[in-house]
Parts: structure tokens; sequence; C-alpha cells
């Protein structure tokens, strides 16, 4: 049981961290991200990552994140990418990521023949026939574009419009005009691909079209989701089980799209520096993520996002929820970019405290933070506020006014954090008085002196413990277990829970009410006293000492004592031994006399032959001529065989054996015995006519 | 009582001169009857005393020496002359008969015996 209360306080305290995280902790990348990424990208031995569409993935996430690769065989890849970009037939997207690589390692452009992809990609897009087909060969475009050639796109207005008929009037996209099922996947794509265009285009696009996919962007913001900590995210209406990317893949389709549209156009799209705010959250609350294509989803969209032309994310994070009292820590907060960059002069401040049943603290005003110059860190003395669980409520401010558009700020942002301390233990007694309340001897506790009490008491008096709880500030403070054990030598323990009245704990056992409960066990009593909170740094399992208890005896009829747990591993211990009692063999008679009796019983056969030579038994029947003489005495000699057979099969044969001697002996007996027997017939019958 | 006992060896002894009057093969078999029948009463002695353990044992042996008797018979009453209902049946025929069906109560029995 005291295994039992442990995990108890255990328990609370996961809890109490569990509950943190609910609020999904957010910070921003960091050298935790980049170690995860190099143990998670794994070259394999020519040094791609797998397909190209995996290799460019692994690249643009080391090249986001800044992590320096030596040893990385970028020969082996340029090769790659070098053949497929020369094969006449790789697909759209091979050349698509072919060509992103490229951009990414640098490799050499002698060996390319760039015109020739050049025209290829474009007969793909005049074809216009899928939205796939038509992201990718824009996108290869735009590739050798940027890589300093010289790229014209035939006709810009039919590929907008292409590309602008598969929309859907709820802000999503069809993947082609024969497949009838949209995605907002589809639509981060699309949007994607549209950029493209007008980047190819130059000067020639007419800004009108740009307004009318500002609308469709419109829409598509409206089907924003929202978790309850203020994160936002994009998901999918109907789930197509083949193409379904998540939330993660879906959300970053359409950032990369839209971040993408932004660069390019020349008004400012108005999505509100709330929703990017929103969305840059729930990028970070994803952690390190953990397989590769996550990993590329969370860094791009977060490269998109702190590049991006609407507004700047900024991030607010806690480097530490849990603040201890009595190591007097400060709050510290620091604000940065998604990538931990720091940010232009700013200034936060904690406008509110509220208890976890959303009440504000009382006493507590707006308080500034004050700026660390050298750390960049934010901080503040907290030593005026109690012990316990809170949600803080922050709010960040541009110092310079100018700056405040293009930055998104996140509103009020609210963070959990533990103020733990120690909690003292007062005026903490044991007494024991009679029932009419006369006298009562009391007996004072102390946690730091190691002594244990010893009282005894009968049935008809009662047990009184009473204690107060006090915080560092000096209030009263109630946590969350505070439980009472009596356990009784024989192991079986009983709980109680004091009552709190008016700042003091309280628990008046009477033994007269408890007398069945205990099942009238008289002796001696361990009594414990367990107190713990998540907030408490000194949460105590404490041993006060021991009571013996007299009871009355056990009426015939009494409860007794469940059965205490058996040590579970005496379960699987070897077990008592089970001898086998073998079937006693019969009683058999002493041997002489079974032999006698096998004697006597051959005495009839001798007074059988004595009496067939006294009643004149002869041979005169006996054929006298040579064949009938010989079938004859084959005939006996037949039946001695099969007699003898008889004995053998007794002895050791078994049946199959036996029966097929049989056989044999039988057919010879059959064909012996008859022409003996006629022999005889027809010399009697001989006989009888003679 | 003297004239009881004086009938019953007068009893006897007719018989005994009614009975030396019956072919020899016919007084073999009956002493073939008598000899099977006493070894099966030696049999059951023995078992009396001993108890019926092997029981299987016991019963082959009994059926064993009952079977034969009860064959024999059968051939006496086949052989026998006198009796009008197997006039057409030659004695040899019987006796090949009694021969298997011998042959197969052995047989049974030897596997009963264990």
């Amino acid at each position: 049981m005291a295994k039992q209360l442990k995990v108890h306080v255990f328990l609370v305290l996961i809890c109490g961290s569990v509950l943190l995280s609910n609020g999904s902790v957010i910070r921003p990348i960091s050298d935790a991200h980049r170690s995860a990424a190099t143990e998670l990208f794994v070259p394999s031995h020519d040094g791609s990552f797998g397909s190209l569409e995996e290799t460019y993935e692994a690249l643009r996430t080391f090249q986001v994140l800044g992590v320096e690769r030596s040893g990385d065989k970028t020969e082996g890849i340029c090769k790659t990418v070098s053949e497929k970009l020369s094969l006449p037939d790789s697909t759209t997207k091979d050349i698509f990521h072919a060509l992103k690589i490229k951009g990414i390692l640098g490799c050499s452009t002698e060996l390319v023949d760039f015109d020739g992809i050049t025209s290829r990609l474009q007969y793909v897009i005049n074809d216009a026939s899928s939205l796939l087909e038509l992201y990718y060969s824009l996108g290869g475009l735009l590739s050798i574009k940027e890589q300093g050639q010289n790229v014209i796109l035939s006709d810009v207005h039919a590929t907008f419009q292409a590309i602008k008929a598969l929309s859907q009037s709820d802000g999503t996209w069809r993947y082609d005009t024969n497949s009838p099922g949209s995605s907002t996947f589809a639509a981060g794509i699309a949007l994607e691909a549209l950029a493209s265009v007008v980047s190819l285009a130059g000067s020639d696009i007419d800004q009108s079209k740009i307004a009318v996919v500002k609308k469709d962007i419109n829409k598509l913001f409206d089907r924003i989701k929202r978790y309850d900590d203020g994160t936002l995210y994009f998901d999918e209406k109907n789930v197509d089980p083949d193409q379904y990317k998540g939330p993660l893949g879906t959300s970053a389709s359409v950032v990369s799209g839209v971040s993408a549209l932004a660069a390019v156009s020349s008004e400012k799209l108005n999505i509100g520096g709330e929703k990017i705010s929103g969305l840059a959250k729930f990028f970070l609350s994803i952690g390190v993520p953990g397989t590769t294509k996550d990993f590329f989803y969370q860094i791009n969209s977060l490269a998109s996002l702190e590049s991006n032309r609407v507004s700047i994310p900024l991030i607010l994070s806690l480097p530490a929820t849990v603040l201890s009292l009595t190591s007097k820590d400060q709050l510290k907060a620091e604000v940065t970019t998604v990538f931990g960059s720091p940010s232009p002069p700013l200034t936060v401040s904690l406008l509110k405290v509220l208890t976890p049943d959303s009440k504000e603290v009382t006493h507590f005003e707006k308080k500034e933070l004050e700026y660390d110059q050298e750390n960049r860190i934010h901080f503040l003395d907290i030593s005026n506020i109690d012990v316990g669980k809170y949600s803080l409520i922050f709010e960040v401010s541009m110092n310079d006014p100018e700056l405040a558009e293009n930055y998104a700020t996140g509103g009020q942002i609210s963070v959990t954090t533990f103020l733990t301390g120690n909690v003292k233990i007062d005026k903490a007694e044991i007494a024991i008085s009679d029932s009419d309340a006369s006298s009562e001897s009391v007996k004072k506790l102390d946690l730091s002196k190691d002594s244990m009490v010893s009282l005894s008491a009968n049935h008809l008096q009662k047990m009184r413990l009473s204690l107060q709880l006090k915080t560092p500030l000096g209030k009263s403070f109630k946590p969350h277990q505070l439980i009472v054990k009596l356990q009784h030598e024989s192991k079986v323990e009983h709980l109680f829970v004091p009552d709190m009245s008016s700042k003091q704990y309280n628990l008046v056992l009477n033994f007269l009410g408890l007398v069945e409960k205990f099942y009238y066990l008289s002796g001696r009593y361990n009594i414990e006293l367990a107190i713990g909170d998540a907030v408490m740094e000194n949460s105590l399992l404490w041993s006060l000492g021991s009571i013996e208890l007299d009871l009355p005896e056990a009426p015939e009829k009494a409860p007794k004592p469940r059965a205490q747990p058996v040590d579970p591993l005496s379960r699987f211990g070897p077990k008592e031994e089970i001898s086998h009692i073998f079937r006693s063999p019969e009683k058999r008679p002493p041997q002489e006399l079974s032999l006698g009796f096998m004697g006597l019983t051959l005495l009839p056969l001798l007074a059988f032959l004595i009496g067939l030579l006294r009643i004149g038994v002869n041979f005169k029947g006996f054929p006298s001529s040579a064949v009938p003489a010989s079938f004859a005495v084959l005939f006996h000699g037949g039946i001695g065989a099969v007699l003898l057979l008889y004995v053998l099969f007794w002895l050791k044969l078994d049946l199959f054996t036996t029966l097929k001697a049989l056989g044999f002996l039988g057919v010879f007996l059959l064909f012996v015995g008859h022409r003996t027997l006629s022999y005889l017939a027809s010399t009697s019958a001989k006989q009888k006519t003679a | 009582m003297a004239k009881a006992t004086n009938d019953a060896q007068l009893l006897i002894q007719s018989i005994h001169k009614a009975y030396a009057a019956t072919p020899t093969n016919l007084k073999i078999i009956d002493l073939y009857v008598v000899y099977a029948v006493m070894t099966a009463l030696i049999q059951v002695v023995y078992m009396a005393m001993v108890g019926s353990f092997p029981f299987n044992s016991f019963l082959s042996g009994i059926l064993s020496c009952v079977g034969t008797a009860v064959l024999a018979v059968c051939l006496r009453i086949q052989v026998n002359k006198d009796n009008k209902e197997f006039k057409d049946l030659p004695p040899e025929r019987a006796f090949a008969d009694f021969v298997l069906c011998n042959l197969v109560l052995h047989l049974v029995i030897m596997n009963f015996l264990g």
C-alpha cells in the first residue's frame, strides 16, 4: 500500500506534466531539430536518399536548417540528376525534382540540354492534361529560369485558365477534368502552379487575374480549422484514402502555395497576421517529427512562413514552465522567429495570471517584462505569486509601430506554468480522547524530529489528528492528496481522508463505529500520513508512529478481512510435486500353487490316454498303401503344425502373421484332409458294399 | 435302506452293461468329452482358490474346454449310426467339420488368452 501511495503521488506529477504538454509547449526550431534531421535522413550507399523526390526533400531540409554535411556524395547525386535530365523518357515529376536538386547543390550545367527539356516541358503544358503535370512542368521551367537560362512561356493566358478551370466554388481544386473529387492539397499545388505562371510571364501578366485567385484563397481560408490553443491548420473535407496527406501535408501544401503567390502578386494578400501566427504555431507544435516526409513538410512550410510577404510570425516561448519559489526562479520568456532568429525590438507584457478555474489572481496588475540585452531574454520577478498552477496571459507589442504590420505577434498568448515551493506543516497533533470528550491526551507531531509516537486506545475512545498546511507566502494550502493510513500487523490497511475546515485539517476516528470496518482485529496499527501535490516540492509519506488498539472479540458472523495480495512473483515459483500412484499389482498366488495346478490339469489328459488304451484303440484304420498313407501322415502333420502355430502365436507372433500362416496351412490342410478323408470314405463304402 | 442301495447297484450295473454295447468310436468321443469337462472343472477350482485376476485367461481356458466338449458332442450326434437324422452324412465329413471348428475355436482362444 505504501507503494500504491507513492504511485499516486507519482501519477499526480505525471498528470501535471501531461496537462502541461496538452497546451502544446511551442518552441522555435532548435538544434534538436538539426540533430534529429541528421539522424533521420540517412543516405544510401550511392549518396542519394532514395527516389529523386526523397533526395530533394532531404537536401531542402538540410538547406533550410543550415546543416553542414561533410562527406556527402554530392557528385553521385549530381551524376544521377544529369542522367535523369538527359533521358528522353523521364517523367515530368522526375525532371521537376532533378532541377530542384540541381538548384540546391549547384551542380555543373555543362552536359544538360536545357533547350530540349524546355521544349518537352512546354509540350506537356500545352497538352494541359492534369494539375500535377502542369505543376511539375511549370515548376521545372521556373527552376531553369532561376538557374540563368532564358525561358519564355508560350501561352500564359491559356495556361492560367487551364489551372483556374479546375477550381471549385469552396476554394478546393480538382486534380484533372475527369476526376470528380477535389481536395485542399490540390488547391495548394494549384496556387503554387499559378505563382509559377506569374513569375514566368514576367511583366506580361494581368494583375486582375490574380485578384480572382484572391477570392479562391479567401474561400480556402474560410475552411481553416482551429484547435483550442489557437493553432490553425487545414484538413480535407472528403478523405480519399489514396491521396490523403494528413493535416500536416495539406497545411504544408496550402502554405507553400499561398506564400508563393503572395511573393509574385503586387498587392498584399489580406489574410491576417492571426492566421499566419496560428499556422506557424501548428507547424511548431509538432515538435521534432518522426518521419522524413513530416520533417520536410514542417521545415519547408516554416521556411515559406519565415520569408513570406504577408507577415512574419513571431513566437513567444518560455524556456522553463516549472518555476520553483524555493530556488527563487525568475519568469523568463523569449520572442524569436520560427527558426530562432532574433526579432526586432519589442516589449512583452504579462497581462493576467489565471488560476485553473479561470479566476484571476486578484492582486496582480499588468507588468512589463524587463529585457536582458545579452541573453535576449525577457524576465520578471514572480516571488509575490503563491504556489500553484497558472495560465499566464502574455502580449507582445513592437517598439516601432510601423513594423507592427509586417510581423504577426499572435495576440494574447496563454502559457501554462507551475509555480512550486515547499509547503510547511504546522500545528500537527494527534490525540486520544474518551467518548464523552472529557479528557484528552495530546501529542505534538514534528516532521523535523525523527520520533515516532506510540499510543494506545480501546474501542470506546476516539483518535483525533489535526494539522495545518501553509504555502511559502503564508496562506493555507489545499493539497491534491492528504491521506491517513492505518495498517495492522497482518498487513490489513484502512485509509481515511481528513476534512478541511477553515484552514485546518481534522480527522476524528471514533473506534466504536469502526470496530466492524477494522474486522475486529486488535493489535498494533502503524499510522502513516501521505501529503502530495504537483506544486509541492516536499511531498511526503510520513510515518507518525503506532497505536495499540484493543477491540472486542469478533462475533460469529463477522466479516473476515480480504485476503492480502500475494507476492505476484510467487505465482511463478515451482509448484508442489505430484507423485504418481501406480496401480498396485494384483496379488498373485504363490508360484508353486500355480505350477501344481498346471500339473493337475495334465492329469485328465493322462486319464484320457489310459482310457483310450482300455477301450482298445488301434491303428487298424490307418491306410496301408503308400500314397494314401502319406496323405494321412500329412493330414495329421498339418493339424500338428496348426497347433504349433497357435502356440507360437500365443508366445510371440501377432495376429496378422498368424493369420497369414494359417491361410497357407489351412489351404494345405484342406487339400490333404480332403484326399485322406475321401479315401477313408471310399474304403468304408467298399467295406459296406462288400 | 438296503434295498435302495441294492437298487442303485443294480441300476449302475445295467447301465454299465448297456454302455458296453456302444461302438468304440462313440466311446472314444465320450471319453474325450469327459476329459475336456474334467479339465474345465480343475480350472474352476483353481480360480476359486486364487481369484480371477487374469479374467481373460480364465475365460479362454474354460471356453476352450467347454467349446471342444460341445463340438465333440455334435460329432457324436452326427456319427451315431442310430441317429436317423444324419443317416446320409458320411462320418468323415462330420469329422472334418469337427477338426475345422476346433481349429477356429482354438485360434480365438489363443488370441483371447493374452
